[in-house]
Formats: structure tokens, C-alpha cells, sequence
């Protein structure tokens, strides 16, 4: 069965006027579309438009040119119709601080038109599925950053929409607050529609079913995840030892290309009576040439890796790290 | 289209009602009762007693001017300056604080419209504005205690003084609207405000202008929001002010939605 479209944009641009340099386009001719229950990722650096496709997305901004349709609602046409179906993070997440989250959510659930009878419930669900359930007396003011963007989230769930766009969820978190918002927002994407972005590559693999490349406006790449890890191959392979090598026997393994030594890690060792600046542990990055037929690198990296690694026991390298380094 | 309109109200009293809560939650709203009322109380006290010095003489006169001319219209015009310069303190914030925050991107991605966004924010301040009107009316009444007032004139007077402060309210939040900073949008309000109270003031000066000059004084003086005001502190209630108030208030209430309309746009 066809999944039901959620979003469909259609050419979509926005030009800025004035400025130094002139008129700039922040958007240039973008369509896609969205399935219900898939999790769209926007990649790309920042200023690439991102953040100005979910203005647009969210009714926020108008677009120049081109078309935005919500499950089948045109947002230009019937704006108050379309966005009753969206829940929209920005990039800054749009708190009252001086309320407490109870007073905050339950006025987003009003502005949102939930019915005063279920407003309860809505404020229960969407404060438990983003881990708030302890802080709703809380004034917003007072809570941590992670939390305020959990508020910032749960505002945008509250309703239950179709579609949530959340804006750079992430960005200053710490690491174990983003592995949850990315948990979160995983859960999400089995009930909801979500389009997210980010400028971090691993987070769109964690979280996102598809993913669109966005540089300068343009849509440069648009696929699934497992096709992009495809094009992701690495050519290098990382190795820590404990003792120095033989960069000679090394190079003449099968596959080898070049390697660099990586000295940057270095450790001032205090205390003894000459205190001396020297490399704690020697790194390597091997190079490797793989054949041209990409289908079969990550075999043919498997198969250097073990390579290396037996030359590394029997040559008693110490070897304690091994790893390929993955770039786009 | 019934659904439509009783949902927009319902969407307007929600953002009205927040608006209020807002401004009682700010320390500010509480000073403002405060000192507005201090202020009125002492005027009122002071105008009190120079009638009561005054008021034997008074009574010699045929026609001579009661209790309600000499202190109930001085006292509600008095107010009139006064929430001049309080008003944009209050309207300042509306919309340009919401802006500098970012928090208005909440009230653009929620299916509300952009004329139930202005109307929520003009009501919420409107209603505390009404509360103080209705406190500082509380000082007249007291009068009923030991003497008559001419209720009419005093009825005239209070409609004219909110009809004026709901005007105040609608020139202050578009001014909110244009710029980002609270303070600017402050400013520039009172200014406004305070031109439009003494543009009659050059309409008044009639002394050797001739015939021509005497007209375009007469237009300017049409614009004035005192103009309107004094005849409604005497007594004497005309439509035509009552429709000035309701243009002045629908003109800036309709520029307002519209600048918001044009923050989304392209330029």
C-alpha cells in the first residue's frame, strides 16, 4: 500500500532583497515530499537554506515562488487548515521563559485547539514522551538548555500533528542529552511524519530514513540512508600501537597505498624530575587503494583491516586500536 | 463560516486572556496601578478641597458649575494625560519583544490568523487597562456618599476616557510591530500619542491668521485626540467622536495585521 503524502514542495524558492551584496537567494527551485511515518534529514553547512525551507515549511515565511501543500492542503491557500496539521521547533525554541512548562504547554495546547476537556491529557503524553513529567511546575527560566529544548519539542508534539519539523533539535547539547532527543525523535518518526535537520552527518544516520543534501540553496543529493552509507567509503584505516612499526612490511601488504604518521597526540608527563613532552601512543593512517567497482568496498576494507592486523600480531606491534575513518 | 467566527473569537480571548496573565505576572503592571493611582488620588484630594474653599462663593452664582465640572472632569482628564505616558509602556512590548525573542514563530506556526493575533493582544491589554479605569472611576463614585454628581456627564466622561486610553492601545501595538526593540517601540509611541493630544494646540492659536489658514488649523484640529475628548468631559456626547475613536482605533489595528502579514513576506 502507498503510503499517504504528507508534504509535497514543489519548486520552492526565497530570494532576499538588500543587504551589501545585493539580492541573495537563500532558497533556489527545492522540491521533495514526504511520506507519513518517514524521518526526513536536511544535511548540509550552515547558511545553506535550511532553516529558511522550515520558516516556509511552517508558514513562518512566504515563499517566493513555488508551492507548499500539507497532507493534501495548499499552506498559502488555507493556512489555518494546514497548520493545524504541523508542530514546528525552530532553531531557537519559542518559550516563554518566565512561565512554568504546565502554564507554557497548556497555552500551546490552546493556541493549538485541542478541546478543554483533553487538554489534560495532551499535556500528560507530551511532557512524559519527552522525559518533563518531573518538571512541570518548573519555571521555563530555570531549567537547563536540554530541558528547555525538551519544552521546545514537547510544544511541537502537543497537539499531535502530522508533520514535525524540528530545526537543529541538537545543537548545544551535551552527549548524552542528544543521544535522547535523538531516541525521542526516533520514537517520533513511528507515529508522526518528521523532518529534521542538522549539519552533523552521524545524527541524520542515526535518526533518519532518507536524507537531502542541502548546499547554497540547491538540493544536491537526495536518497535513502542505506544508499548514502553506500557512497560513504572509507579509504583509511586508523591504527594505535603501543610499540613503533614497519612502515616497510606495512606498505608492501596488498591494497596498501601510503601512510602517515599522526603525532599530534602528545601528553606533558609532570612530576618526575625531567618533565618531557613525548607521544603516548603512535598513530598511523594507512591509506588504501580499493578496485573501482564501489559495491564491494567495505569488503575489501575488511580484508585489508584483517591483513594488517596479522602483520601487527605477528610483528608484535602492540597494536591496540584499529579503525576506518569514514568521510563523506 | 459560524464554526469559523466562534472559533476565532475562542482563539482571541485564549491569546487575551494570556496577555492579561502576562502582564500581572511582570512586576510592572502592579507599579503602574500603583503609581497611577497615587498620582490620580492626590489630584483628586487636591481638587476636592479647592472646590470645598471655593464652593460658598459658588453657590452665589446663577448656572454656577457643580461638583462634577470642577473635580470629576478635571480628575478623568487628568487620567487621560497620565495613561498617555503609561500606555506605551504597556503596548510596548506586545509584539517587538516577541519578535527579539523569537517567540512569535510560535504564534505563526499555530492555525491562528494574523487579525486574531493583533485582536488577542490589543483585548488582553485593553481589559487591565480597563481595570484601572474602573479603579480610578471608584474615586468620583465615592463622591455619591455625601453628594449627588451629575452621573450623565460622569457616564460621558468614562466612555470618553476609555474610548481615548483603547485609542492609546491601538497607535502603541502597531508601533510594537515595527521594531524589535521594546524601548524604541516606547518611544516612539508616546510620541506619537503626544503630537496627535496638542495638534489642536496650533488649531487653537487663532489670533490674526485669516480665512485660509483658519480651515487647515480647523482640519489639524479634527485630527487632535483632545479635540474629541473635551466635548465628552463636558457632557455633550456626539457621535462624530465616537466615530473618530472607532477610525483611529480600526486604522492602527488594521496597519498593525498588516505589518505582521508583511513579516512573512518576501522583501
Amino acid at each position: 500500500m502507498d503510503k499517504e503524502l504528507l508534504i509535497e514542495v514543489k519548486h520552492l524558492s526565497r530570494h532576499y532583497h538588500g543587504g551589501r551584496d545585493g539580492d541573495s537567494i537563500a532558497v533556489n527551485d527545492i522540491s521533495f515530499s514526504l511520506k507519513r511515518g518517514e524521518v526526513l534529514g536536511f544535511l548540509g553547512p550552515n547558511g545553506a537554506g535550511k532553516s529558511t525551507t522550515m520558516k516556509m515549511l511552517s508558514g513562518n515565511l512566504a515563499p517566493t515562488h513555488g508551492s507548499i501543500k500539507i497532507a493534501g492542503i495548499d499552506l498559502m491557500d488555507q493556512p489555518i487548515a494546514a497548520k493545524a496539521k504541523i508542530g514546528y521547533l525552530p532553531d531557537t525554541p519559542p518559550l516563554y521563559k518566565d512561565l512554568s512548562v504546565d502554564e507554557y504547554l497548556k497555552y500551546c495546547a490552546q493556541l493549538n485547539q485541542i478541546d478543554k476537556a483533553k487538554i489534560a491529557d495532551a499535556l500528560a503524553v507530551a511532557k512524559e514522551r519527552c522525559g518533563l513529567s518531573d518538571h512541570g511546575q518548573r519555571i521555563i527560566n530555570h531549567l537547563s538548555k536540554g530541558y528547555q529544548q525538551r519544552v521546545g519539542i514537547a510544544q511541537a508534539i502537543i497537539h499531535a500533528p502530522d508533520i514535525v519539523i524540528l530545526d537543529e533539535p541538537t545543537v548545544g547539547l551535551d552527549p548524552i542529552q542528544m543521544v535522547e532527543i535523538r531516541k525521542l525523535i526516533k520514537e517520533l518518526g513511528q507515529l508522526h511524519s518528521v523532518l529534521i535537520s542538522s549539519h552533523i552527518l552521524p545524527e541524520i544516520q542515526a535518526i533518519c530514513d532518507n536524507v537531502q543534501i542541502i548546499k547554497q540553496g540547491q538540493l544536491v543529493f537526495h536518497s535513502s540512508i542505506a544508499q548514502l552509507n553506500q557512497h560513504i567509503h572509507s579509504h583509511t584505516l586508523c591504527l594505535s600501537c603501543g610499540h613503533s612499526i614497519d612502515t616497510e612490511k606495512l606498505l608492501a601488504l596488498n591494497g596498501v597505498n601510503a601512510i602517515r604518521e599522526n603525532t599530534s597526540q602528545v601528553n606533558l608527563m609532570a612530576g618526575s624530575s625531567e618533565s618531557s613532552i613525548q607521544p603516548v601512543n603512535k598513530q598511523w593512517r594507512v591509506d588504501c587503494t580499493l578496485a573501482d567497482d564501489s559495491n564491494n568496498a567495505h569488503q575489501e576494507m575488511m580484508d585489508i583491516a584483517q591483513e594488517v592486523i596479522a602483520l601487527a600480531v605477528q610483528e608484535k606491534w602492540s597494536l591496540y586500536e584499529i579503525y576506518s575513518e569514514k568521510n563523506l | 463560516m459560524q464554526i469559523m467566527k466562534k472559533r476565532g473569537l475562542a482563539m482571541i480571548k485564549i491569546i487575551a486572556w494570556r496577555e492579561l496573565k502576562n502582564l500581572f505576572l511582570s512586576p510592572l503592571a502592579w507599579a503602574i496601578l500603583v503609581v497611577t493611582q497615587i498620582i490620580l488620588c492626590y489630584q483628586f484630594l487636591s481638587q476636592l478641597e479647592t472646590y470645598m474653599q471655593m464652593q460658598a462663593k459658588l453657590s452665589v452664582l446663577e448656572h454656577s458649575p457643580g461638583v462634577t465640572d470642577l473635580v470629576v472632569a478635571p480628575l478623568l482628564g487628568g487620567a487621560a494625560i497620565v495613561l498617555l505616558i503609561i500606555v506605551p509602556l504597556l503596548t510596548m512590548r506586545l509584539i517587538s519583544e516577541e519578535q527579539k525573542n523569537q517567540t512569535l514563530s510560535l504564534l505563526f506556526s499555530a492555525p491562528i490568523s494574523m487579525s486574531e493575533i493583533i485582536l488577542g493582544k490589543y483585548l488582553g491589554v485593553l481589559s487591565f487597562l480597563m481595570i484601572l479605569i474602573a479603579m480610578i472611576a471608584l474615586m468620583p463614585l465615592s463622591l455619591l456618599l455625601g453628594t449627588a454628581i451629575d452621573l450623565g456627564q460622569f457616564f460621558s466622561a468614562l466612555l470618553g476616557l476609555s474610548l481615548v486610553v483603547a485609542s492609546f492601545v491601538a497607535a502603541g501595538l502597531y508601533m510594537s510591530t515595527l521594531t524589535k526593540q521594546p524601548a524604541i517601540a516606547a518611544i516612539s509611541s508616546f510620541g506619537l500619542l503626544l503630537l496627535l493630544w496638542m495638534i489642536n494646540w496650533a488649531g487653537n492659536s487663532t489670533d490674526v491668521q485669516d480665512a485660509i489658514d483658519k480651515t487647515t488649523e480647523h482640519t489639524l484640529s479634527w485630527f487632535s485626540l483632545l479635540n474629541h475628548f473635551e466635548p465628552l468631559l463636558k457632557g455633550i456626547f456626539s457621535s462624530t467622536d465616537i466615530i473618530y475613536y472607532m477610525l483611529f482605533i480600526s486604522l492602527f489595528l488594521t496597519l498593525a495585521i498588516r505589518r505582521l502579514e508583511r513579516l512573512r513576506l518576501p522583501h
